[in-house]
C-alpha cells in the first residue's frame, strides 16, 4: 500500500496490479494448454531474477513453464583474477580503491576486498565513477583506482569520466563485459534446450535491439526485451509463448516505454571511442568471444593495469564444491548445490552468486524455500 | 576455505546492523555471563526489548532496557541524536508493556566537539524526556582523545514498571493473532540514507522518529487484559528482522500481505533506486503488535485515533504451520519468503 502523493510513476499501477496479472496468467495458461508441453525460458539479468523472486512470479506460472536464471549478474561473472588485481593494488599504502557496493564482498582467489578493508586498506564504496573522480581530486597525494565492472549499462558512465579528463592520479581497472556475446554463446549451446530468452531492459536501453536480432533469427530462438515490473516480466513470458506457438523467432520489445530500437547513440559513441571489445573470460563460463572490453591505447594513462603493471599469475574462479558455474547457465537450481544454505550463505559466500542481490543464489536464499516454492 | 577464516576473526560493520551477524555477536559476548536473570524474570538470554526484575511479595516488576546511540549525521531530517537516545530507550520500555519512569544517560564525547552542538543535543534530550514524562536521574560523561571515537556516543538506560501478570513478550504470539503495524515503514533509514553525503537525493522525506507513548496510553487496558500478546518497534533490520525474530522465538509463522503494508511513495522510490528492501530498513517511531483477533478491530481503531498511529493497518496473521518463517503475499498475488536481513543494507550497482 503506497501512501503520499509524490513521485507518481505513470503506468505503474497496471504494471503492479493483481487484476492485470490475473489476465496475463489466464492467457499464459491458455497458450500452455494449447502447446501441451514443457517450456523453458531463460533471462540473463539479475534484476529480472530479482523481480521474479521478489513478487513470487514462479508461484503464479503454470508448472509447465520454467524460467531459468542465466549469467546476468555483473558482480558474479567478474573473474577472480580481476578482483585479485584490485586486491593487489589495494595493498599499496598510497592507493584508494573505489568500486560498487556488492563488489567488495565477492570472494576472489584468496580473500575479498571487504576482508582487505577490514585489515586497514582504503577501500571505498561509491555510487558511480563520478564519485571516484571526486575522491581523486580531493586526494591528490594518493592513487585513486576505480574497479569498473558491469555490462553496457555502466560502461558509458566510466567512458564519460575517462573522456572528460580526470586527474592524473585516477585510473580504472576495466572488467566490463558485453551481454550480446554471452547471449550468443548460450543460444549456440543446444543442450540447454532453451525455448526463448528474456533480454535485459537496462542493457538494451544503451545498445538498442539490433545486436539481438541477428541471434534470434540465426539460432531460431524467440527473444523479448523486458522491463522490470512484475507484469513486464509476465507480459514478456506471454510474448515468448506466442512466438513459440506461432513458430516465430524474432526479437520483440516489451520495454518500449524506455528502450528505443536504436538505443542510446550518445552512450554508444562514448563506448566505441574509449573501449575496445576483446575476447574475455567470464567467471564460471569461460572465455567469451568479444565478451569484454579493454581501454583503448589512446586512453592508456587511465588504464590501471598498464599504469601499475599488475599481473595475476594464478587465480581460482570456482572454489571446490561450489556450483556457481552451473547455476549461472541454468543447469542447476541454487538449492540443488550441496553447499547452498550450508557452507554457503550470504554471510559466508563461497561462490560469487551468493554475494550480490543480483546473484541467483543470494536471491534464492532470500526469497525461496528449497524446493522452488 | 582460508578466506572464510580470515573474515570471521574481525568485527565488521554488518555485525551491528540488526541481522543474523548481530545475533552471532550478541551470543559471542553474552555466552559466559554467570548470572543471566534476577528472581526468574526476563534476562539477557531472552534477547527481548528489555529485562524484568520481579519484586518479591509485590505485584509489580521493574523493567530495564539499555541502548547505545550513534548516528551519522547527528542532525537528520526529522530528528537528531538527542531525540533518538530518549525515544529509542523509552519505546523499548513501552514495547515490554511497561510504564516509563526514569532514564540514566552516559555521554561520551570526542575531544574537539563543539559546545554549541552539544547544547542542541542536550536540549533535544530534555525536550524528549519532558514529552515522555520521564525523569533523568543519573549519568556519566567521558571525553575521549580526538580520533578515538566519532563525535559523540550516548548510552541510555530506561527504567519502567509494570504488573507482573502483563506478558507482552516476543515468544508470546499465538496462532490466529492479527498483526498490526502502526504506520509507514522505512521512513527513518531511508531519510537518513538520502541525507547522507554522496547520494544527492532531494526529498522532503523525514524520519518517523517519535515516542510510542500515545499508543501505549490508549491501549493500557488492552495491555492489562493481555489482549496484546507481543509488541515490538522495528528498528535496525526493519519489519523483516522484527517479524522473523517473533516467528523464531514464538515458534509460529507470520503471513503478511504486501498490499496492506503502508509504505510512503518516496521510500519506495528511493529504495527501488538504491536496490534496498524497505522491509529491511529501520523505523524509529513505529510498532508491530500481535493481537487477539477478537479484539484486533477495536485495538486498530484506538491506534488509528492517535496522531502517530493514524495510518495503522492489520498487515497479516499468525499461523501454526511452517513455524519460524515469515511469508508474504505479493501485490501481484504470488507468495514468497521474507528472510531475516543479513547485515547493513548496501545500495546496489546498476
Amino acid at each position: 500500500m503506497l501512501t503520499g502523493d509524490n513521485m507518481d510513476i505513470p503506468g505503474i499501477n497496471i504494471l503492479r496490479s493483481e487484476q492485470f496479472t490475473n489476465k496475463v496468467i489466464e492467457t499464459i495458461n491458455k497458450i500452455v494448454k494449447e502447446l501441451g508441453k514443457k517450456i523453458k525460458f531463460m533471462h540473463v539479468c539479475g534484476t529480472h531474477e530479482h523481480t521474479i523472486s521478489k513478487y513470487g512470479l514462479r508461484t503464479l506460472l503454470p508448472k509447465e513453464v520454467e524460467v531459468l536464471s542465466g549469467p546476468g549478474c555483473p558482480v558474479c561473472i567478474c573473474p577472480a583474477a580481476d578482483i585479485d588485481k584490485a586486491i593487489e593494488l589495494g595493498k599499496r599504502d598510497d592507493t584508494i580503491i573505489t568500486t560498487f557496493g556488492d563488489m567488495i564482498r565477492v570472494p576472489a582467489t584468496n580473500i575479498s576486498l571487504a576482508e582487505l578493508k577490514a585489515k586497514g586498506a582504503d577501500i571505498r564504496i561509491v555510487y558511480g565513477p563520478n564519485d571516484a573522480v571526486k575522491i581523486a581530486k580531493e586526494n591528490s597525494d594518493k592513487e585513486v583506482i576505480f574497479f569498473a565492472i558491469g555490462f553496457e549499462t555502466t560502461v558509458p558512465l566510466i567512458g564519460y569520466e575517462i573522456q572528460s579528463g580526470p586527474p592524473s592520479n585516477f585510473s580504472v581497472i576495466c572488467a566490463h563485459k558485453l551481454i550480446p556475446a554471452a547471449l550468443e554463446l548460450l543460444m549456440s549451446q543446444s543442450q540447454l534446450r532453451i525455448d526463448g530468452f528474456i533480454s535485459p531492459g537496462h542493457v538494451s536501453t544503451i545498445i538498442g535491439l539490433k545486436p539481438y536480432e541477428i541471434f534470434s533469427q540465426a539460432y531460431r530462438i524467440p527473444n523479448v526485451i523486458s522491463g522490470f515490473e512484475p507484469n513486464d516480466v509476465l507480459l514478456s513470458i506471454l510474448m515468448l509463448l506466442k512466438q513459440v506457438r506461432d513458430k516465430k523467432y524474432e526479437t520483440f520489445n516489451e520495454y518500449s516505454r524506455v528502450v528505443k530500437p536504436e538505443g542510446n547513440k550518445i552512450a554508444q559513441k562514448i563506448m566505441e571511442e574509449v573501449f575496445e571489445p576483446v575476447s574475455s573470460p567470464w567467471r564460471g563460463i569461460g572465455r567469451v568471444n568479444e565478451g569484454g572490453l579493454v581501454i583503448r591505447e589512446k586512453y592508456k594513462e587511465f588504464d590501471a593495469e598498464k599504469k601499475f603493471n599488475v599481473k595475476i599469475e594464478k587465480s581460482q574462479d570456482i572454489p571446490p564444491g561450489c556450483s556457481c558455474h552451473l547455476v549461472m547457465v541454468g543447469k542447476l537450481y541454487p538449492y540443488e548445490c550441496k553447499l547452498f544454505r550450508k557452507e554457503c550463505t550470504p554471510i559466508h559466500p563461497v561462490g560469487p552468486c551468493m554475494v550480490s542481490m543480483e546473484g541467483t543464489c543470494s536471491i534464492y536464499f532470500k526469497y525461496h524455500s528449497d524446493d522452488n516454492n | 576455505m582460508s578466506g572464510k577464516k580470515e573474515s570471521s576473526n574481525v568485527i565488521r560493520l554488518a555485525h551491528g546492523a540488526g541481522g543474523v551477524l548481530q545475533e552471532d555477536l550478541i551470543k559471542f559476548i553474552t555466552k559466559n555471563i554467570p548470572f543471566k536473570k534476577v528472581n526468574n524474570g526476563i534476562g539477557v538470554e531472552e534477547l527481548d526489548d528489555g529485562a524484568t526484575i520481579p519484586l518479591i511479595n509485590y505485584e509489580k516488576e521493574i523493567v530495564i532496557t539499555a541502548d547505545g546511540h550513534t548516528i551519522y549525521p547527528l542532525f537528520f531530517p526529522g530528528g537528531d541524536l538527542g531525540i533518538l537516545s530518549v525515544c529509542g530507550t523509552v519505546n523499548d520500555l513501552l514495547m515490554m508493556g511497561a510504564e516509563p519512569i526514569a532514564l540514566t544517560s552516559i555521554i561520551i564525547i570526542e575531544e574537539g566537539f563543539e559546545f554549541d552542538i552539544l547544547e542542541k543535543i542536550v536540549d533535544s534530550i530534555n525536550k524528549s524526556a519532558e514529552e515522555a514524562n520521564i525523569a533523568i536521574i543519573a549519568g556519566d560523561t567521558k571525553v575521549m582523545p580526538r580520533g578515538s571515537l566519532n563525535e559523540i556516543i550516548i548510552a541510555t538506560t530506561g527504567i519502567g514498571i509494570k504488573d507482573k501478570n502483563i506478558q507482552v513478550l516476543d515468544n508470546n504470539l499465538k496462532p490466529g493473532d492479527d498483526i498490526i503495524l502502526t504506520g509507514s515503514i522505512g521512513d527513518h533509514g531511508t531519510a537518513l540514507m538520502a541525507s547522507r553525503e554522496g547520494l544527492n537525493i532531494s526529498t522532503d522525506l523525514e524520519s518517523d522518529i517519535s515516542l510510542l507513548l500515545d499508543i501505549y496510553n490508549i491501549l493500557e487496558l488492552d495491555i492489562k487484559n493481555n489482549y496484546i500478546h507481543a509488541m515490538k518497534d522495528p528498528t535496525r533490520g526493519g519489519i523483516a528482522a522484527a517479524l522473523n525474530d517473533w516467528a523464531n522465538k514464538a515458534n509460529i509463522s507470520i503471513w503478511i500481505n504486501e498490499e496492506k503494508i503502508p509504505i510512503k511513495k518516496q521510500v519506495n522510490a528511493i529504495c527501488d533506486m538504491l536496490g534496498l528492501d524497505p522491509y529491511n530498513i529501520a523505523c524509529e517511531g513505529r510498532a508491530l503488535l500481535s493481537v487477539d483477533p477478537k479484539h484486533s478491530g477495536n485495538i486498530l481503531n484506538k491506534i488509528k485515533s492517535t496522531q502517530i498511529g493514524k495510518d495503522a493497518e492489520i498487515i497479516g496473521e499468525v499461523k501454526a504451520e511452517n513455524p519460524k518463517r515469515v511469508f508474504l503475499k505479493t501485490i501481484v498475488g504470488g507468495t514468497r519468503f521474507v528472510d531475516m536481513p543479513l547485515g547493513e543494507p548496501i545500495p546496489r550497482i546498476c
